[in-house]
């Protein structure tokens, strides 16, 4: 970058300035990132609003919001990890129904129903585990595991309830599916769906953050040749990505349960993988690992809630707001790249 | 003199309200090696992508070829313009063949169909004239770093280039390449090709320059002809000020030499190395020299498990220790300062700030994993200070910094765990002199220090201005050792008679 040459050379106090303009012009540009498709969303909501007489913007309309956002965050969460390091879990659909299937068989037996929440986040976990260990002991490539673990757990999650759907209307903790946090009592409430995505959403923060291991996640994907030769464990790392991701399609496997009291090995959770994706990347993380943060990821989840949510209000057709979707994700991508051009990679 | 084949006059350049290039004027001749010099960020660079249409000057300047104006465009205008450019890092398709490389974009087709015969005798001519000794249908991944360096004269050729820049050919380049590849300059300046050469170093500049250009912050300082051409001059042009000692030595090899801190005893990957020992003891300055190829970083790596040994072993003080992974070697006090700092080292879309810390998050953090930011921050800023970074904070990106600055910051990270043993891989490769300069002094105190140091260098002269011994690879084994005596210096001759095999010769 020729200006920074520049800027290196300089005399002394010329240097200050430079410095000084260097530090506003970084701060802007750390600005702009951390908003990202944060104005996108807003004139979604806002446009959706007026499109819609005024019913976009009402308490119930915006619970309903939250809720329909809930699991696809908790599920891009996981993805966030997994593509900050360059790779892509896409059994996190299938790994979300065969939670689901578990933690359901499990809640109809007496003894142990209080345990199907827990039953269905860990079957998550294992499953998110043996990806990452394929990828990373064995070296396989991450598209090439999770699409295979996206058809076999999808058979094994039909498996489970011998293809058939499994109801339980008296499953225990029912209310984080469809209870609310009360926040002010009779006026503002909070679906415990959304309390969880976003506690997912802090603790993901917090780690990639806050912790040695997230710094070693950006680096992992930044450049792993370097990471591993600077001492970092690479192979932990990917199995922790792949883990964790697992263990959020877990969670959220559980969260539908509750809502539904009832899963269906077949249908549930067919090609969530892809709106996870897409919320990531309309969350500005990159494709190719190394930058990227989980607010982003929240916005994405929050513009693709929206947009089905305000597609409904104002009355377009099943069939339209599948194109209409798809153009508003291109659009905002291209307008994401159009905007950070001036600090692309080098 | 005949009439200049290339002509700049106040050609500049601004990005953003900065300016890069500042009116500067170049006249290139036919059959001359014109060299281009300046530290990183002169300015070399722009006016580089100017030539080649990457960049379009601000209005105001003048480019001439053969005397005629002209507006240089778009990726193909300096082609169509007669000027190729070889950069540093290669622009070679490895997947293709070297006819298929140097037809790119301007394949010959048949009815649609590609005439693979045609392509590959319009190429066989061409790298005979070369003196090549490839065909034109081997894949590019097969070839060395000096042979694609031919593939690209032979494109340049190819598509009737008149002016050829060459930015630093030589990095990548062992030394028996090197002096084919000059052989080869000289042969096409003789054929009267205008060749502007970019470098760092002063004795290619003194081998091949007919006239030197200087370039310092975006502006010319002024050219110089074969007669005028000196080290001293030029080092002044560059940096503006004299520099009186580049290559510092003040530890005293014989007095601060230790006890041994690092023994390989005959290390060997099956593959490059074949049972190599070496010792390097505190507070000396070791120099692994050899030709490219000769296994010098492969032994690096085998030290410090980057790559599994088939034998040899290790010593640390004294004791024997077992090292399998470079984070291993990290835990043992044992750093490597990688040859190739983008690739393999730093993380460039991170901050300076992550990338100094890497090594220590672990040892530094709050029960075990909670980041001590504070501590961090500190650390950045200590290192900063110590090495004279520079770059607007410690937040910026590694990316953004200039090489000199990105290979103090890879070096910071090392010296954060404090090293006993510090295997420092062509330190100053991409660097501009200032940086190299700075870089030398901290090898300097840390040898002072009581550190061990191990230095690969395909720079001779570095090599000697800083080592204390020298130990030579030759095609995977320890070709023979050169240490500095009190009256009998180290020299070029003695260190590559050892990295050829030519010391048998001699005696």
């Amino acid at each position: 970058m020729p200006d920074n040459g520049a800027a290196e050379v300089k005399s002394a106090p010329t240097t200050t300035n430079g410095a000084a303009a260097e530090t506003r012009r970084q701060r802007m540009r750390v600005l702009i990132s951390a908003l990202g498709m944060l104005p996108v969303l807003l004139i979604l909501c806002i446009g959706f609003h007026f499109l819609s007489e005024g019913r976009f913007f009402t308490g119930q309309n915006l619970g309903i919001v939250l809720q329909q956002a809930a699991v696809n965050t908790v599920l891009a969460a996981g993805m966030t990890f997994v593509i900050l390091t360059g790779g892509i879990d896409l059994s996190v659909g299938s790994i979300l129904a065969a939670s689901a299937m578990a933690g359901l068989t499990l809640s109809k037996l007496p003894e142990l129903g209080m345990l199907w929440l827990p039953a269905s986040v860990l079957t998550g976990l294992g499953f998110g585990i043996v990806n990452g260990a394929l990828i990373a002991l064995l070296r396989l490539p991450p598209f090439i595991v999770t699409l295979g673990s996206l058809t076999a757990v999808r058979g094994l999650a039909r498996l489970l309830g011998a293809d058939t759907t499994v109801f339980n209307p008296s499953i225990p903790y029912a209310f984080i599916g469809n209870g609310s946090l009360t926040l002010v009592p009779g006026v503002a409430s909070i679906p415990w769906l959304s309390v969880i995505a976003l506690l997912v959403i802090v603790i993901s923060w917090l780690v990639l953050r806050r912790t040695v291991l997230g710094v070693h996640i950006y680096a992992v994907g930044g450049n792993e040749s370097a990471a591993r030769l600077a001492g970092i464990k690479v192979w932990a790392v990917l199995i922790f990505v792949y883990g964790i991701s697992g263990l959020f399609a877990g969670l959220g496997g559980a969260m539908q349960a509750a809502r539904l009291y009832a899963a269906n090995g077949l249908q549930l959770g067919q090609s969530y993988e892809l709106d996870a994706i897409t919320a990531v990347i309309l969350g500005g993380t990159s494709f190719v690992g190394g930058i990227g943060s989980i607010w982003g990821t929240l916005v994405g989840a929050l513009i693709i809630a929206v947009l089905s949510n305000g597609l409904i209000l104002v009355g377009v057709s099943d069939i339209w707001q599948y194109v209409i979707k798809g153009l508003v994700i291109i659009g905002a991508v291209a307008l994401d790249r159009y905007r950070l051009q001036g600090s692309a990679r080098t | 003199m005949n009439d200049p084949i290339l002509e700049m006059r106040g050609v500049s350049k601004s990005f953003f309200g900065i300016k890069a290039l500042r009116a500067v004027d170049l006249t290139v001749y036919a059959g001359e090696v014109h060299a281009l010099m300046g530290e990183n960020g002169a300015g070399k660079s722009t006016l580089m992508k100017i030539l080649s249409g990457a960049y379009r000057p601000d209005p105001g300047g003048e480019i001439r070829i053969e005397g005629h104006p002209v507006r240089i465009e778009g990726p193909l205008g300096g082609r169509n313009a007669g000027i190729a450019i070889i950069y540093q890092e290669l622009s070679l398709a490895p997947n293709l063949t070297v006819a298929e490389n140097i037809y790119l974009g301007r394949e010959i087709s048949r009815s649609g169909m590609l005439a693979r015969g045609e392509m590959r005798d319009g190429v066989g001519s061409i790298l005979k004239r070369l003196g090549a000794d490839f065909v034109p249908s081997t894949l590019v991944a097969h070839l060395s770093m000096g042979q694609r360096q031919l593939v690209e004269i032979a494109r340049a050729l190819h598509a009737r280039s008149k002016i050829l820049i060459m930015d630093e050919p030589t990095t990548a380049l062992s030394a028996g390449e090197s002096a084919r590849l000059f052989a080869l300059i000289r042969q096409l300046r003789a054929e009267g090709l205008a060749i502007i050469y970019i470098s760092h170093r002063m004795d290619e500049v003194y081998a091949l320059g007919d006239r030197v250009t200087v370039l310092r912050d975006g502006r010319l300082v002024g050219s110089l002809d074969k007669g005028e051409i000196r080290a001293d001059t030029i080092v002044r042009m560059m940096v503006g000020r004299d520099v009186s000692s580049f290559y510092k030595k003040d530890h005293d090899p014989e007095a601060g030499r230790g006890h041994p801190v690092l023994a390989a005893i005959d290390m060997a990957d099956g593959q490059r190395v074949k049972g190599c020992s070496l010792t390097v003891h505190a507070g000396e300055v070791v120099g692994l020299a050899g030709l490219v190829g000769a296994g010098r970083t492969e032994l690096a790596h085998l030290i410090i498990g980057a790559s599994p040994r088939t034998s040899g072993r290790l010593e640390l003080e004294g004791r024997p220790i077992e090292i399998r992974t470079p984070g291993e070697a990290l835990e043992a006090g044992i750093a490597y300062l990688t040859e190739d700092r983008k690739a393999l080292g730093l993380f460039l879309d991170m901050s300076c700030l992550d990338n100094i810390n890497l090594a220590v998050l672990g040892r530094d953090a709050k029960l075990g994993w909670w980041l001590d930011r504070d501590k961090a921050r500190e650390r950045a800023d200590r290192a900063f200070a110590g090495l004279s970074i520079r770059a607007a904070n410690v937040g910026v990106p590694a990316g953004g910094l200039s090489g000199g600055n990105q290979q103090k910051l890879l070096l910071s990270r090392l010296l954060a765990i404090a090293p006993k043993v510090l295997i420092l891989d062509e330190p100053t490769r991409g660097v501009d002199v200032g940086a190299k300069s700075e870089i030398y002094s901290i090898i300097d105190n840390l040898a002072k220090a009581g550190t061990a140091i191990l230095v690969i260098s395909s720079d001779l002269p570095e090599i000697i201005g800083i080592c204390d011994r020298v130990v030579v690879m030759r095609a995977g084994h320890i070709g023979g050792e050169v240490a500095r005596g009190s009256n009998s210096p180290l020299t070029q001759e003695d260190i590559m008679a050892f990295a050829t095999g030519m010391e048998h010769l001699d005696a």
